[in-house]
């Protein structure tokens, strides 16, 4: 495949892991957080760890927008789409979240709810169009990347004069969340490892640039390099941090200047701009309240806004007591840490936001990396004998 | 911590719960609605060896029966439709065991309202299928329900054959040291189908792989029948299930090489686009056998002699592993394991 091949080679891998085991302090050990899902797949998926020094260590940050949708935002849309009038309309990876009790939307259009798996949200216009005497809900989720195509699905609702079209408003914001890891009271409360860097989303910026994180990497003097999601990308960027970390700088790179300028996309911004403000305060699962880390509709598109027109309620739910993913999202534990990761909380049941996506830190250890406890345990194994 | 992790199981809630899509999904979940709902039900040894199919003595020798649904969409896909592929399923059934397929029976469940001229081409295209496998359809059955009761056409078949004197081919026979094999390149049919669903229709030049491997078997039992362990179609759940399965039967873990899977660009192209793991992407015409260390060289020969067998590759070995983990060195230098799918494969959202 031309423009992937190129960043899967396996050769060229090995020549930066080289370059990486020669640039580290062997003295020190280095910690990095990747924020977004896109890379902690790619790190499972091609077993990246295996090719960094031993003091190089991964942390696996919250950017799955479907692992941090709270219980209470579920419910809200089952609620909904149990509504004989409803058919809310969904990206797939949405339908297997878990709500409260066990529920999910999956489980929902079983019971019979109108729920219809999307692939776009002019997917949901179209249902909108064919079935006027529906009410057709676009259940919006996702960051930055995905907010320019719902702001262009409701310019279009509007520009056609559909008026049984509206959107559930789950789209959140990046950088709120960066600083929330660093600081918030959960922060406090669980304690923090020592975080040298980041490796910023790429999908992202290529919509907001690179510029919103400089007031990050100023602010708490943290290293950031924006990666893309091939393998490639990811230990490239690797090698960016550790020679930012050795020379103490904390700046914002771009490695991934195939597709992300400083800027971004202003149009695209735009757009948002124009259908889209600032949630004061919204709930991130394992994360808890991220303030202004949420976007809903501007008031004057109320008519589109499902919350408003159907007088949504979000109910108070929490997951699992015993469930650990804020201490694993902010890197203080690791997935195998929690004493729920594997025996009830498994990709087939998740418990916690962790396990939900397959981006998330638990399902991607689960999924593509358990081996390695087992070889942890027996090497432990042999130097205890 | 404790390393032997055992995956929680939750229990069916029969009292409450629902038959949704992750039943049907060839995951755990289909696993646990077999086992929880019809094995209890049917109870008996055959059922519990757990293969797609039973043999069973009768005078004369072994012989093998099986059945199975289909109820694919859309009907019609690039290389098929729901026709040939219950012939050919249910043959590859039947060959799986080393058996040679002798007849097959077909069984419509029709929706009210449904075109006769598709129901026409469906039942030429299977007459076609069966005429070419040399294995008839010798029995069947027609229902017609409700419009709005069934999706177009559901199709079951059952088969029966007879296994070659001195063939036993079982599925906990995996032997730490022994070959894997693969009959050509994977995930061929998951695309082609997914490429004629509704609003996901992408051009690809990709076609099912659907077809009957009978012969292939047959060629590979003659040249070296004696070192076969098993068999296995990767049909849904692609060969990732399938070597899970394989695994947890045969009480042993599995090492694959990434770079020896055959795998056409097409189809890597398709899965890098949806989002989706090739490996976990459902064939229909290919074939994962086991094979003692000696007769791999030989097996794999007559594949390759094969129409059906010309791209097959060994992919790996099986290994001791109590926690029954399949693990791939990957393409880029590292590894990871390989794990059934959980639920139904949906696309990510970035």
């Amino acid at each position: 495949m031309k423009y992937i091949d190129e960043y899967r080679d396996g050769r060229l891998a090995k020549d930066i892991a080289r370059q990486i085991a020669a640039a580290v302090d062997p003295a020190r050990s280095y910690y990095f957080m990747e924020f977004c899902g896109g890379h902690t797949h790619a790190i499972s998926r091609y077993g990246l760890e295996d090719l960094l020094p031993a003091n190089v260590r991964m942390i696996h940050g919250p950017g799955c927008p479907v692992c941090v949708l709270p219980i209470g935002r579920i419910d809200a849309a089952i609620a909904l789409a149990m509504r004989p009038e409803i058919t809310l309309c969904t990206y797939g990876d949405l339908m297997r979240v878990p709500g409260s009790n066990g529920s999910s939307l999956l489980k929902a259009k079983a019971a019979g709810a109108d729920i219809r798996m999307v692939y776009s949200t002019l997917d949901a216009l179209k249902i909108a169009e064919a079935e006027p005497n529906r009410e057709v809900v676009f259940f919006a989720i996702g960051f930055e990347t995905t907010t320019p195509p719902t702001a262009l699905a409701l310019r279009a609702a509007i520009a056609r004069q559909l008026p049984n079209f509206s959107i559930f408003c789950n789209h959140v914001l990046t950088p709120a969340a960066i600083q929330n890891i660093l600081e918030s009271p959960d922060v406090r409360k669980l304690g923090t490892i020592k975080i040298d860097g980041f490796i910023g989303p790429a999908h992202v910026s290529t919509v907001i640039g690179t510029e919103p994180y400089e007031f990050f990497a100023e602010e708490f003097q943290k290293p950031v390099v924006v990666a893309g999601f091939e393998p490639l990308d990811v230990i490239q960027a690797v090698l960016m941090l550790v020679h930012q970390v050795n020379d103490g700088r904390h700046e914002v790179e771009n490695q991934y200047i195939r597709a992300v300028t400083a800027l971004g996309n202003e149009k695209a911004q735009n757009e948002v701009a124009r259908f889209f403000e600032l949630r004061e305060s919204f709930e991130w699962r394992g994360l808890g309240e991220v303030p202004y880390g949420a976007l809903r509709l501007r008031p004057e598109y109320a008519q589109y806004d499902a919350e408003k027109r159907f007088s949504m309620v979000t109910p108070a739910a929490k997951d699992n007591p015993a469930c650990e993913c804020g201490a694993i999202l902010r890197g203080v534990k690791k997935p195998a840490d929690c004493k729920l990761f594997g025996t009830v909380c498994t990709p087939d049941t998740p418990m916690g936001s962790c396990m939900v996506s397959s981006e998330g830190a638990c399902a991607a250890h689960w999924t593509y990396g358990r081996f390695r406890e087992k070889a942890r345990t027996q090497d432990e194994g042999r130097a205890v004998a | 911590m404790n390393v032997a992790i055992k995956a929680y199981k939750r229990k069916l809630d029969i009292t409450n719960g629902r038959v949704d899509l992750s039943h049907g999904a060839g995951g755990r979940a289909m696993g646990q609605l077999i086992e929880g709902i019809f094995h209890k039900a049917f109870d008996n040894e055959w059922l519990r060896a757990g293969n797609d199919q039973s043999a069973f003595s009768v005078p004369g020798g072994r012989m093998v029966m099986t059945t199975d649904g289909y109820v694919v969409s859309p009907l019609f896909f690039p290389g098929g439709n729901i026709g040939t592929l219950a012939v050919h399923g249910t043959i590859n059934d039947i060959a799986m065991a080393g058996a040679v397929p002798l007849y097959l029976s077909a069984s419509f469940i029709i929706e009210e309202g449904f075109p006769l001229a598709d129901l026409e081409r469906i039942a030429e295209s299977m007459g076609a299928a069966s005429r070419e496998a040399g294995v008839p359809i010798i029995t069947g059955d027609t229902k017609v329900v409700e419009r709005g009761k069934a999706d177009g056409v559901f199709i079951s078949t059952a088969g029966v054959g007879m296994v070659p004197a001195g063939l036993d081919l079982r599925s906990d026979a995996a032997r730490p040291g022994d070959a894997v094999i693969v009959s050509g390149s994977i995930g061929d049919h998951g695309v082609a189908v997914m490429s004629k669903r509704e609003n996901l229709e992408f051009d690809t030049d990709i076609v099912s792989d659907s077809a009957a491997l009978h012969g292939l078997v047959a060629a590979m039992v003659e040249a070296g029948g004696q070192h076969i362990r098993l068999m296995r179609d990767p049909t849904r759940g692609g060969i990732a299930a399938t070597l899970n399965e394989i695994a947890h039967q045969s009480k042993l873990g599995f090492h694959i090489d990434e770079e020896a899977i055959p795998l056409k660009p097409e189809v890597a192209a398709a899965c890098e686009f949806l989002g989706l793991d090739p490996l976990n992407v459902a064939n229909e015409g290919k074939l994962v056998v086991v094979v003692a260390p000696e007769g791999a060289e030989a097996v794999l020969a007559a594949m390759q002699a094969h129409p059906l067998g010309a791209e097959a590759a060994l992919i790996g070995h099986a290994v001791a592993d109590d926690h029954c983990f399949v693990q791939m060195a990957t393409s880029f230098g590292g590894g990871r394991i390989v794990d059934w799918l959980s639920g139904e494969q949906l696309p990510r959202i970035c």
